[in-house]
């Protein structure tokens, strides 16, 4: 069994105003040198393939198709475990 | 006997869906069913409405898990084939996921849920489901309620320019609610048979519920498809 542990984030290109209003409430909140605060998706989930190839390629796949959408979102993700 | 069999999606979380099939049946008086979303086939219908609400509880996001239902798949063998599909709201956003329209519909720029009703420029009279402004052309510009938190159009910038020369920009907004790009509240696919739009045209069809600038694309279908 392998474990995958997914990111899904907002493109840099794209603004993100969640992680903008966040990092106005930590900056009043006196941390006045945090910057750049995005917000994205953690997903987890385990693959019960034979190699890390595979979970790797399958993990791939369902990122493509859809856990992100690739006209607004960036992901990564890494692959852990094994028997 | 009208040749337009329009069918309205129903997923679960759709909440526009018995808006859009009142306003067909008892307003404008047409042939219309219900479409379950594990249905396997939209049947003998040439018209599909996407509805509005939250499908699938519009998890991971919106429209995602709507675009790979049943119902869905023969929604877009239809659209490819030049049956009419108009997507509203969720029905835009599932649009858009499905690969039938360009871009994406991300988080509305002031992260609050809008709903109010909002003022429309219309871009190109000469489609299927705006045909009606042009008979009618003093109207320019009309008014439908929106009601939202992930309406801000993005695509990338070679695809704005393609949606912009090919005039698939339908309905722009006069005061943009939600950080759209370029004021997009509406767009159609390339061969013309395929409109998504944010605001809701099946919310205003009668003066009782507040206006009735949304039957005009109604008529336009209709009139179009007879």
């Amino acid at each position: 069994m392998y474990s995958a542990k997914i990111k899904v984030t907002l493109r840099k290109s794209i603004l993100d105003p969640q992680g903008k209003i966040v990092e106005h409430s930590l900056v009043s909140l006196g941390y006045k040198n945090i910057k750049n605060t995005r917000i994205g998706k953690y997903i987890e989930l385990n693959l019960d393939v034979p190699n890390e190839d595979e979970a790797k390629k399958i993990t791939d796949e369902v990122c493509k198709k859809l856990l992100s959408n690739p006209v607004m979102e960036d992901y990564e993700f890494e692959i852990s475990g094994g028997r | 006997m009208s040749k337009v069999k329009f069918g309205v999606v129903v997923f679960p979380g759709s909440n526009c869906d018995h808006d859009a099939y009142y306003a067909l049946k008892h307003v404008f008086k047409q042939d219309v069913q219900f479409l379950w979303h594990k249905e396997n086939s939209v049947g003998d219908r040439n018209v599909v409405i996407v509805p509005g609400g939250f499908s699938y509880g519009d998890y991971l996001r919106c429209g995602a898990i709507a675009r790979f239902s049943n119902i869905l798949k023969d929604v877009v063998r239809l659209a490819n084939n030049g049956g009419t599909v108009l997507g509203i709201c969720n029905g835009f956003q599932i649009l858009c996921e499905s690969g039938l329209l360009p871009g994406a519909l991300i988080r509305n720029t002031s992260l609050k849920f809008v709903c109010r009703n909002v003022s429309l420029k219309i871009e190109n009279k000469k489609t299927i489901f705006t045909g009606k402004f042009e008979d009618s052309s003093k109207i320019n510009e009309i008014s439908l309620p929106v009601a939202h938190a992930e309406g801000n159009y993005f695509c990338d910038s070679s695809t704005l320019n393609e949606l912009e020369s090919e005039n698939r920009v339908i309905f722009r907004y006069n005061d943009n609610p939600n950080g759209s790009l370029a004021n997009i509240a509406g767009i159609i696919n390339k061969m013309g048979n395929v409109l998504g739009m944010m605001p809701h045209p099946e919310r205003a069809c009668e003066d009782v519920v507040g206006g009735h600038d949304g039957s005009w694309i109604f008529r336009s279908i209709i009139e179009y498809l007879n």
